[in-house]
C-alpha cells in the first residue's frame, strides 16, 4: 500500500500539470483539477506520516532496481511531516490566488499559472522525498524552473528585473551543485545518499569536510543563509503574492531540509562543519533582521525576516544534538506556516490600500478588522510571543542551545533572543503604521493593465478565509504543541543515527 | 582513480573564465558565462566517472567484462540530464534578457530601485512614525 502511495506526491501533480495545459480554455475546470490533486497530495502526505512514525521509514525502489543502483524514494519522519505540511500550505495558497483570480475577473493570472503550481507542488515533494543525491538535484530544477515562471508571471519591467537575479543565482547554485554531485561520485563512486553515508565515512576526513562545505553553499543559497541571501529580498517582493507566499514558506525550507539531511547523513559529527554552521546561523539571524528594520516596504521587511529566521534553523541544527535538531524541525514546520501567513496577509493588505509601501498606509484597522487580526497573530507569532507557535519553537531551539553550553552555542541563545525583540520592533513597527493613524487614501492603481489587480478596494471571502485557515493552522501548532514536539523529537533521533537510515535503503526488505 | 590532465586543466579553464564572465554587468556575458560555468561543471562530472572504455553494454559478443575496461554510464546518463537541464533554463533566461531589452534598451543589470532608496533615506529625513506622535 505504502509502496503504491509514497510516488504519488510527485506523479499526480505532475500528470495534473500535463493535464491542466490541455485544459486551459476552460478556467474552472483548470481550478477544480488543481484543487482536486493538492487535496489528494494533503491525505496521502498525512498517511505517509503516519505510516512512517507507527511503522518506520518507508522506501520505494523506483522501477525495482534495488539500491544503490537504482533511485530510491524515503519517506521517514521528517521528510513526512515537510511534505504534511507543504501540501496543507500549497492547497490554501492555491484557493487564495483562485479567490485573487475570480474576482480578478478577465486580469486572472495567465492560464499557465496552474500547471505551474502544480509542477512546483511536484518538485517540493520530490525533493523531501528523494534519497538520492542526483535526483535531489533534479528535484530542485523542477522546482525552481517552475519558479521561474511564476516569478515572472506579469512580465512587467520590476519582475523581469527581480526575476533576472533570481533565475541566474539559481542557475549559478545549479551549476555548483552539479560540481558538488561531481565530487562527490569521484570521491565516492556513488550519488545514493545512504550508499554515500557508508562510503564517506571511510574517506580521510579533509576530504570529507572539503564535500560537506561545497553542499553546504549550494543549498546556502538556496536556503538563503548569510551570506549568500542578498538575491532573495530582491526577487521575492516583486511577484504576485500568492507566489510571494508560497516561495516564502516553503523554497527556503526546502533548501533548510536539503542542508538537515545531507549533514546529518552524510557528514555527521563533522565539528567543524557543525561551528560553521553556528556562526554563519548568528550571522544570518543578526544581518537578516537589521535588514529588515529600515524597510518601508512590508513585502521587503517580510521578505528580510525570512532570511533571519532560516538562522534559527540553521543554529539548531549547528548544535548536532537530538534536542537542537527537534527544535530546528519544530521551527521549520511552524516558520513555512507563519511566513507564508504573513505573506497571504501583505496581499490582502496591498490589495485594500493599493500599496504595500508603509509610509502611504494607515488606520486600516478602522475599516477592516478581521484583516488586522489575520496580521498581528503570525506577526505576534514570528517575534515568539507566548502561547504562539514561534514562542514554543523558540524555547525549544534555547533550551537546546543552553543545554550544550559551548562559547557559540551560548552566543547563539543572545543572537536569538535579540533577534526575537528586533523581529517584534519590525513587525509592529509595520503594524503602527499600516493600521493606526489616520486613514490613508486606497491608491488608485497605477498602471492599468497589471495582471494583478491592486487597490480595488474588494477583498474577496476566499482569500480571507484562505488567509484565516493558515492563521488557524498555526494557533493550532500551539494546542497540538506536545504531540507536535514529541514527533519532532523521534524525526531528529532519526536524524542523529543515520544508520537508521541507512539500514532502510540499502538493506531489502525481506532480509531485514 | 586516474585523470586526463588535459580535461582537469580545460574544466580549471572553463570555470575561471565563466565566472569573469559571470561578475559582468552586461547580461549576453552573464549568460556566456553561465553556459561556460556549466560546460565546465559537465566535463568535471564526466572526468569524475573515470578513464574512458568500451560501451558499456552486456553483450555476448565480448564488449567488456562490466567494470573493468567498460566506461562509466552512469555520469554519462547526468551529464546529459543536466545538459538538457541548462539549455531549458539558458533559454528562458535568454527569453528574458530580450524581454528586458524590450522593455529598458540595454541589456545591463539594473540596480535594485527599492534598496537604492533605503540607502539615500537619512535617519532624520524619515517621517516620525504615529506612535511617536501619540506619545
Amino acid at each position: 500500500m505504502i509502496r503504491v502511495l509514497l510516488p504519488l506526491p510527485v506523479v499526480l501533480p505532475l500528470l495534473a500539470a500535463g493535464l491542466s495545459i490541455m485544459l486551459s480554455r476552460y478556467q474552472r475546470l483548470q481550478r477544480l483539477l488543481s484543487v482536486v490533486t493538492l487535496a489528494g497530495v494533503v491525505v496521502i502526505a498525512a498517511v505517509l506520516l503516519r505510516s512512517a512514525d507507527v511503522d518506520g521509514t518507508a522506501v520505494v525502489q523506483l522501477g525495482g532496481w534495488i539500491a544503490p543502483i537504482g533511485i530510491s524514494l524515503v519517506a521517514d519522519r521528517l521528510s513526512a511531516l515537510l511534505l504534511l505540511v507543504s501540501a496543507l500550505v500549497l492547497l490554501s495558497v492555491l484557493l487564495y490566488a483562485i479567490g485573487q483570480g475570480v474576482a480578478d475577473g478577465r486580469r486572472a493570472p495567465v492560464a499557465v499559472f496552474h500547471p505551474c503550481y502544480l509542477v512546483l507542488a511536484a518538485g517540493i515533494a520530490m525533493a523531501f522525498l528523494t534519497g538520492d543525491l542526483f535526483n535531489l538535484f533534479v528535484a530542485f530544477e523542477v522546482m525552481l524552473v517552475a519558479s521561474y515562471v511564476l516569478i515572472t508571471l506579469e512580465g512587467g519591467a520590476a519582475q523581469v528585473r527581480a526575476g533576472m537575479t533570481y533565475v541566474v543565482v539559481s542557475l549559478l547554485a545549479s551549476v555548483l551543485f552539479v560540481t558538488a554531485i561531481g565530487l562527490v561520485y569521484a570521491a565516492t563512486g556513488t550519488v545514493n545518499m545512504a550508499d554515500a553515508a557508508v562510503r564517506l565515512a571511510e574517506l580521510p576526513e579533509g576530504i570529507r569536510v572539503a564535500l560537506g562545505l561545497v553542499l553546504l553553499v549550494v543549498f546556502g543559497i538556496k536556503a538563503a543563509i548569510f551570506p549568500l541571501f542578498s538575491w532573495l529580498p530582491d526577487s521575492y517582493p516583486t511577484a504576485p503574492s500568492p507566489v510571494t507566499a508560497v516561495f516564502a514558506g516553503l523554497l527556503t525550507k526546502v533548501g533548510v531540509y536539503a542542508i538537515l539531511r545531507t549533514q546529518t547523513l552524510l557528514f555527521p559529527d563533522e565539528k567543524l562543519i557543525s561551528q560553521v554552521l553556528l556562526v554563519l546561523a548568528i550571522l544570518t539571524m543578526v544581518v537578516g533582521i537589521l535588514g529588515a528594520l529600515v524597510q518601508d516596504d512590508l513585502k521587503r521587511l517580510l521578505s528580510f525576516t525570512i532570511v533571519s529566521h532560516i538562522g534559527y534553523m540553521v543554529y539548531g541544527l549547528g548544535l548536532a544534538s537530538g534536542a537542537g535538531l527537534a527544535g530546528a524541525i519544530l521551527y521549520t514546520v511552524h516558520h513555512i506556516v507563519v511566513q507564508t501567513t504573513l505573506f497571504l496577509a501583505a496581499g490582502l493588505i496591498e490589495r485594500r490600500e493599493g500599496t504595500s509601501s508603509l509610509r502611504l498606509s494607515g488606520g486600516l484597522q478602522k475599516i477592516a478588522p478581521v484583516l488586522a487580526a489575520l496580521y498581528l497573530l503570525p506577526a505576534l507569532s514570528l517575534a515568539g510571543i507566548p502561547p504562539l507557535s514561534g514562542f514554543l519553537a523558540k524555547l525549544g531551539l534555547l533550551q537546546a542551545g543552553l543545554e550544550d553550553g559551548g562559547r557559540l552555542a551560548v552566543a547563539g541563545v543572545v543572537a536569538a533572543i535579540a533577534t526575537s525583540l528586533l523581529t517584534l520592533y519590525a513587525v509592529v513597527r509595520a503594524w503602527s503604521e499600516i493600521f493606526w493613524g489616520p486613514l490613508a487614501e486606497v491608491v488608485p492603481v497605477v498602471d492599468p493593465d497589471d495582471a494583478l489587480v491592486v487597490g480595488t478596494k474588494r477583498t474577496p471571502r476566499l482569500m480571507v478565509g484562505a488567509t484565516a485557515f493558515v492563521v488557524l493552522g498555526g494557533l493550532s501548532i500551539t494546542f497540538l504543541a506536545g504531540p507536535l514536539y514529541d514527533l519532532t523529537a523521534r524525526a531528529a533521533d532519526d536524524l542523529v543515527t543515520p544508520s537508521r537510515y541507512v539500514q532502510s535503503v540499502l538493506v531489502p526488505e525481506a532480509s531485514r | 582513480m586516474t585523470g586526463n590532465l588535459t580535461l582537469a586543466l580545460l574544466i580549471g579553464v572553463l570555470y575561471s573564465v565563466g565566472t569573469y564572465l559571470l561578475l559582468q554587468r552586461t547580461l549576453t556575458r552573464i549568460v556566456i558565462g553561465l553556459g561556460l560555468l556549466g560546460h565546465g561543471a559537465n566535463l568535471l562530472l564526466l572526468q569524475a566517472g573515470g578513464p574512458p572504455g568500451a560501451a558499456p553494454f552486456a553483450t555476448a559478443a565480448g564488449a567488456g567484462t562490466a567494470g573493468v575496461d567498460t566506461a562509466d554510464p552512469l555520469p554519462q546518463a547526468m551529464v546529459l540530464t543536466a545538459i538538457v537541464i541548462t539549455f531549458g533554463v539558458t533559454s528562458f533566461l535568454l527569453a528574458l534578457a530580450y524581454r528586458s531589452w524590450v522593455l529598458t534598451g540595454d541589456d545591463e543589470v539594473r540596480d535594485d530601485v527599492e534598496d537604492a532608496r533605503v540607502s539615500r533615506t537619512r535617519p532624520e529625513a524619515t517621517e516620525p512614525s504615529h506612535v511617536e506622535d501619540e506619545l
